[in-house]
C-alpha cells in the first residue's frame, strides 16, 4: 500500500552536526586531547580564486608573449641592508623547519629554489649545514623559540627574518612531538631526544613592537647592517601590524594567512584563528601607502598560493612577492596519488594526508624516518620544484602580458574584478560588471 | 688598549670594529666609555678579548657574544647576554629582564640582582646571580645552571627542560614541573667550580643552595596534567 | 607601544629646569614613540584659582575664545596649538560650559597645578613647539606614543586626564578594553578614541569618582583590566607607577636626594644631574608605588 512506502522518509543529517563535528567530538571523549594537525585551514574561504583579471580590450592592449619582456625580478630589504636579497622571480620558498622536513626536503627546496633563483627560508629549529650549501640565498628565521639560533648561522644568512607568528596559528608557538624529535633533530634544538617538545609563543627578550626596534636594532648590529630583516606575522591585524613592523624598523613585511601551513598544531588553533590570506593583502598595503613606503618596505604574502593566477593576483593588490610552503612540498610529491595504498594503511587518502606530526610520511618529506626520508631523491624533487617555479612564473607573465605590463609589479588593484561580495570587500575591488566596492564610501 | 668613547663614537663603529678582530689579534682589552644606556653594545664579538664598558648599558649587550671577556661596571638593560654561546659577561650592577635568555654557553655573572625572567629559554650557559632574581627565571630552561644566592620569584623554573637550578634564598613559588632535587656531593662539585668562576671563592656553605629541576611530567602530553598547560 | 617618563623634583632648586630634562628624557625615548608626544607639567597653584589646558583644532580662535570669557580669565598663555588659562574657581563652571559650546577648542585638563600639552609628530619636535624647555615646576610626566591599534591623532595622544590635577600614561597593550569601555559608556563616561589607554584612564577615574583613593584605582585596575601595561599617573602632589603581573614591559626608576625619576628605557634617566650616583632599581609587577609631596 502506498501510504506503507510513504511512511518512510530518508535519513537526514544535520549540517551543524555533520559527519566531521561528530567524529571529532567522539575522538575527544576517547582521547582526552586535542587534535593536532599539521597544514593550513582546510575550510572553504574566499579566495583567490574569487577574483579575475581584465584582460586587455579595445582600450588596453597585450604585450606579444616572448618578445615582449615581462619582467619578474624584485629587490627585497632595499631600506636599509647593504646587501639586499634580489630574487630572479617574486616567489619564495617559505619557513619550514629541518625537524618538521627531512633533510632530503630541505636539500630538495634548496636545489629547486636556486635553480629558479630565488630563496629558501629556514624554521623553528636553525639552520643546517646541507641547506646553507644548497640554498644559493637563505633568509634565516629568529623565532621564540630560538632553537639552534646562533650568530655564525647568523652571518651565513642572506636575509633574517623575525618570526612575530604565522598564519595557521597566530598567537601560538612551534610544535614538534616526540616521534620526530631524532638524535640529530633533538641536538640542534638542545633537547632531549624524543620528547614533546613545548613551544614559546612570545619571544623571550622583547614583547611589542617599540621594544621590536631595539631587537631589529641589534641584529643589525651584530650582522654589520648587511643583511635585510624581514617581520612575519600571522594575519591578524594587518593594517596595525604592517605599520608597526615598519615602525619597527623592518626591511620587509611577510603576512601569512591562515591557509597557510604548519608543521603541527591544534587543529582548533588553524581553523578559527587568523584571516583568511585574501582581506589581509590590501590593509597591508594601505598601511604602506600612508607611511609612504610602498615598494620601499616591501610586502611579501604567504598562504594558500598555488598558481601563477594568485602570485598575479598578490602583486596586483600590492604585494612585491609571495611565498609558498604547502605548495612545494606538493610539488616534491607530498600527498602524491602513487602512496594511495600507505596513506590509507594511516587511515587516509591522497589529497587529505595531514597528520605530518606523526613523522610517518610516506612521501618521505615531514618525516624523520631515515627510511620514508630515503625515498626523496633530494635532485629529483630539486628539478620538480624549480619546474614547478617556472610554470607559475610562466602563468604570472601570461597574465600580465594580457593586462599590457612589462613587469609583474606593474599590475595593479583595478586590474581585477571579484566574483563575490566577500571577495570584493576584502580584496577591496568592485564586483565584476559594476563599480561598487563594499565597505568603501563613494 | 683602544678606548672607543661612545658620547662621541657611534656604537655601529664600535661593533664593527670588535667584528674585524680575528682569533689572532694583539688589540686584546678594549675600554668603551659613557656607555649611558645604549642598547645594543660589544654585540656579535667572536675573539677572546676583554670589554670593560665603563657605565650602564641598554638592551642586549654582548649579545650573542662568542669567547669575549665582557665587562659592565655598571647596570644592564634588557636581555644582556641573550644568546651567548662561550666567554664571560660580567655585570657588576644589577641586570634587568631576560638576562642572558636562550643562552648555548659561556658564563654570565650578575654581581647584584637580575630582574624577571632570568636564564628564560637556556639552552647551555651558566649564570650566576650573586643577588635575587625575579619571576618566571629559568623560564622553558633547556640546558646549562642558573645559580641564584638571593631569593628567587614567582613560578622558577615553569616548563623546565634539563636545566640546573640552585637557589641559596627562598624560592616564592616553583613553576608548572619544576621540583626541587637533592643535592648531592656531584652538584656540589658543580656549584664549587661555577662560584668560583662567578668570584665568589669560599665563605659559601655549599649544603645552604636547594637544587631544581624538571620533574618531567611534560615530556609527553598527558590529559592529567592539563592543568599544568 | 611606547616610551613613559616621569621626573619628581625634591630640591625646589631644581624646579626651574624640570621642562627642560623632561625634554631631555623624552627626546631620547623618540624611536620607540614617533607619532606623538605628551606631558603634563605641575607648576604653581593660584590660591583660589585653576588651570584649563586648551587646545584649538582646525580653525580655533583663542583670541576670540578670550574675548568671549573675558574678565573669567585671570591669564593665559598661548603655546603654539595650546591655551593654559588660568581662571578663579568661582568661574570655573561657567567658562567650562562656555567651552563646550566652542567646537573648535577642547579642554585637554584642568586642575590646580596640571597643564597638559600633546600633539602628533616627533616627540623632540612637540616639545620644541610647546617650549618644554622653558617650563618650571614640581614635577612632570610624558609619553612618546608609537600607535598600536588606533589612529595617530591627537585625541590618541597621552596624557589623558582622569580628573582633576591628574593624568595617565601608558606603555602596553590592553587586551579586554572595549568591553571595558562599553562598560564605562554604560556609567556615563564618554570616549573619543578606539584607544586602550583612553579607557584606562577612564577606569581609573570612575574608581576614583565611586570613592577610591588613587591607590585603590589602580590596585583595582589590575583585576579588571588585561593585558600588558605600564602605567604612570601624574597627580596633584607627585606619580604613581603600576607595572601588570606578567611585566613584560620595561620600566626603570632612579632617584637621589634631589629627585626621583621614571623612565621606559635606562636611556632616558641617563642626562639627569647625578644620574652616576643615584639608587636604580626596577619596580615589581602588581605593585602600586607612588610619590608625593608632603
Amino acid at each position: 500500500m502506498a501510504q506503507d512506502r510513504w511512511i518512510h522518509t530518508p535519513p537526514r543529517k544535520s549540517a551543524t552536526f555533520d559527519d566531521y563535528s561528530i567524529a571529532e567530538i567522539r575522538r575527544a571523549a576517547a582521547t582526552g586531547i586535542y587534535d593536532i594537525r599539521g597544514a593550513g585551514a582546510k575550510r572553504k574561504l574566499p579566495h583567490f580564486d574569487d577574483l579575475l583579471f581584465l584582460g586587455a580590450s579595445i582600450s588596453r592592449y597585450p604585450l606579444e608573449g616572448y618578445r615582449e619582456k615581462c619582467a619578474t625580478d624584485v629587490a627585497i630589504g632595499t631600506r636599509f641592508a647593504k646587501k639586499p636579497v634580489r630574487l630572479k622571480i617574486p616567489i619564495t620558498i617559505a619557513g619550514m623547519s629541518f625537524g618538521a622536513l627531512s633533510g632530503s626536503a630541505k636539500e630538495a627546496l634548496g636545489r629547486g629554489a636556486s635553480a629558479a633563483g630565488t630563496s629558501t627560508t629556514t624554521g623553528d629549529g636553525g639552520m643546517t649545514a646541507e641547506e646553507r650549501a644548497h640554498s644559493t640565498i637563505l633568509v634565516y628565521q629568529v623565532l621564540p623559540s630560538r632553537y639552534g639560533m646562533n650568530p655564525d648561522d647568523l652571518r651565513k644568512a642572506d636575509a633574517i627574518e623575525v618570526v612575530v607568528g604565522q598564519g595557521a596559528k597566530p598567537g601560538g608557538g612551534g610544535m614538534l612531538l616526540g616521534q620526530k624529535i631524532s638524535k640529530r633533530v633533538a641536538e640542534m634544538r638542545r633537547l632531549p631526544e624524543g620528547i614533546d617538545q613545548r613551544s614559546a609563543c612570545r619571544h623571550p627578550d622583547w614583547t611589542g613592537p617599540d621594544d621590536l626596534e631595539i631587537k631589529i636594532h641589534e641584529l643589525r648590529e651584530i650582522t654589520d647592517w648587511e643583511k635585510p630583516v624581514y617581520v612575519k606575522v600571522g594575519a591578524s591585524r594587518p593594517y596595525y601590524d604592517t605599520a608597526l613592523a615598519v615602525k619597527a624598523g623592518a626591511d620587509a613585511v611577510v603576512i601569512d594567512g591562515m591557509q597557510g601551513g604548519t608543521a603541527a598544531t591544534q587543529e582548533v588553533f588553524i581553523e578559527n584563528v587568523g584571516l583568511p590570506t585574501l582581506s589581509a593583502i590590501a590593509p597591508a598595503v594601505e598601511a604602506l601607502q600612508e607611511l609612504g613606503m610602498h615598494r620601499k618596505v616591501q610586502l611579501i604574502v604567504s598562504g594558500g598560493i598555488r598558481n601563477g593566477a594568485d602570485v598575479a593576483k598578490c602583486l596586483a593588490l600590492g604585494a612585491d612577492a609571495v611565498s609558498i610552503g604547502t605548495a612545494a612540498l606538493i610539488a616534491l610529491g607530498d600527498n602524491d596519488p602513487h602512496l594511495e595504498d600507505e596513506y590509507r594503511a594511516l587511515g587516509t587518502t591522497a589529497g587529505a594526508y595531514d597528520d605530518w606530526h606523526e613523522g610517518r610520511d610516506p612521501a618521505g618529506i615531514t618525516t624523520q624516518d631515515p627510511v620514508l626520508a630515503a625515498r626523496l631523491d633530494p635532485v629529483a624533487g630539486g628539478r620538480k620544484l624549480a619546474n614547478y617555479l617556472s610554470v607559475m612564473t610562466l602563468e604570472a607573465q601570461t597574465i600580465a602580458r594580457s593586462c599590457g605590463k612589462s613587469h609583474l609589479h606593474n599590475l595593479e588593484p583595478e586590474d581585477l574584478v571579484a566574483l563575490t561580495v566577500e571577495a570584493a570587500a576584502m580584496a577591496r575591488v568592485p564586483l565584476a560588471g559594476t563599480s561598487w566596492i563594499p565597505g568603501r564610501a563613494g | 688598549m683602544p678606548t672607543i668613547d661612545l658620547a662621541r663614537t657611534p656604537v655601529r663603529k664600535l661593533n664593527n670594529a670588535l667584528h674585524e678582530l680575528r682569533a689572532d689579534t694583539n688589540e686584546t682589552h678594549w675600554r668603551v666609555l659613557n656607555p649611558r644606556g645604549l642598547h645594543a653594545v660589544a654585540v656579535g664579538i667572536d675573539a677572546p678579548v676583554r670589554v670593560d664598558i665603563e657605565g650602564h648599558v641598554g638592551y642586549y649587550c654582548a649579545g650573542m657574544n662568542k669567547r669575549a671577556h665582557v665587562v659592565v661596571r655598571g647596570n644592564a638593560g634588557p636581555g644582556v647576554a641573550e644568546n651567548m654561546m662561550s666567554g664571560h659577561v660580567h655585570v657588576q650592577g644589577d641586570a634587568s629582564q631576560a638576562a642572558g635568555a636562550s643562552g648555548c654557553g659561556g658564563l654570565l655573572t650578575i654581581d647584584g640582582n637580575a630582574s624577571a625572567r632570568c636564564g628564560i629559554s637556556m639552552k647551555g650557559i651558566d649564570i650566576v646571580v650573586k643577588g635575587a632574581v625575579g619571576h618566571l627565571s629559568a623560564f622553558m630552561a633547556q640546558g646549562g645552571n642558573l645559580v641564584v644566592l638571593g631569593d628567587a620569584g614567582d613560578a622558577l623554573g615553569d616548563s623546565i627542560y634539563e636545566a640546573h637550578l640552585y637557589v641559596r634564598g627562598c624560592v616564592k613559588s616553583l613553576g608548572a614541573d619544576c621540583v626541587e632535587k637533592p643535592l648531592q656531593d656531584r652538584h656540589k662539585a658543580v656549584l664549587r667550580k661555577l662560584l668560583a668562576g662567578a668570584g665568589v671563592n669560599g665563605g659559601i656553605d655549599l649544603g645552604g643552595f636547594r637544587r631544581y629541576g624538571s620533574a618531567r611530567k611534560l615530556y609527553h602530553f598527558h590529559i592529567d596534567n592539563v592543568g599544568s598547560y | 607601544m611606547c616610551g613613559i617618563v616621569g621626573l619628581f623634583l625634591k630640591d625646589g632648586a631644581l624646579a626651574p629646569k624640570l621642562g627642560g630634562l623632561l625634554a631631555g628624557m623624552l627626546a631620547t625615548l623618540s624611536d620607540r614613540g614617533p607619532d606623538s608626544a605628551g606631558f603634563a607639567v605641575y607648576g604653581e597653584a593660584q590660591p583660589n584659582h585653576c588651570k584649563l589646558t586648551l587646545r584649538a583644532t582646525g580653525d580655533g580662535d583663542f583670541a576670540r575664545l578670550r574675548r568671549k570669557l573675558a574678565d573669567a580669565v585671570a591669564a593665559h598663555q598661548v603655546h603654539d596649538t595650546h591655551m593654559l588659562i588660568t581662571v578663579p574657581r568661582d568661574r570655573e563652571a561657567a567658562v567650562v560650559a562656555t567651552i563646550a559650546e566652542t567646537p573648535e577648542v577642547d579642554i585637554v585638563g584642568t586642575g590646580e597645578r596640571m597643564a597638559i600639552f600633546k600633539e602628533v609628530g616627533r616627540p623632540d619636535e612637540v616639545a620644541a613647539r610647546f617650549g618644554l624647555e622653558r617650563m618650571a615646576g614640581t614635577h612632570a610626566i610624558g609619553h612618546t606614543r608609537m600607535a598600536t591599534e588606533s589612529a595617530v591623532t591627537i585625541d590618541g595622544a597621552h596624557p589623558f586626564t582622569t580628573g582633576p590635577d591628574q593624568c595617565l600614561v601608558h606603555n602596553g597593550s590592553l587586551s579586554n578594553h572595549n568591553a571595558v569601555r562599553r562598560e564605562l559608556m554604560h556609567h556615563g563616561l564618554s570616549f573619543r578614541t578606539e584607544n586602550d589607554s583612553e579607557v584606562a584612564a577612564g577606569f581609573l577615574t570612575w574608581q576614583m569618582r565611586q570613592g577610591a583613593s588613587l591607590e585603590q584605582a589602580m590596585d583595582a585596575s589590575l583585576g579588571a583590566l588585561d593585558g600588558f601595561y605600564t602605567f604612570v599617573v601624574g597627580t596633584a602632589s607627585g606619580f604613581a607607577v603600576l607595572r601588570d603581573p606578567i611585566a613584560c614591559k620595561p620600566a626603570v626608576m632612579a632617584e637621589t636626594d634631589r629627585w626621583v625619576a621614571f623612565g621606559t628605557e635606562y636611556r632616558a634617566l641617563a642626562d639627569l644631574p647625578g644620574i652616576d650616583a643615584a639608587k636604580v632599581w626596577e619596580p615589581e609587577p602588581a605593585r602600586v608605588y607612588s610619590w608625593e609631596r608632603r
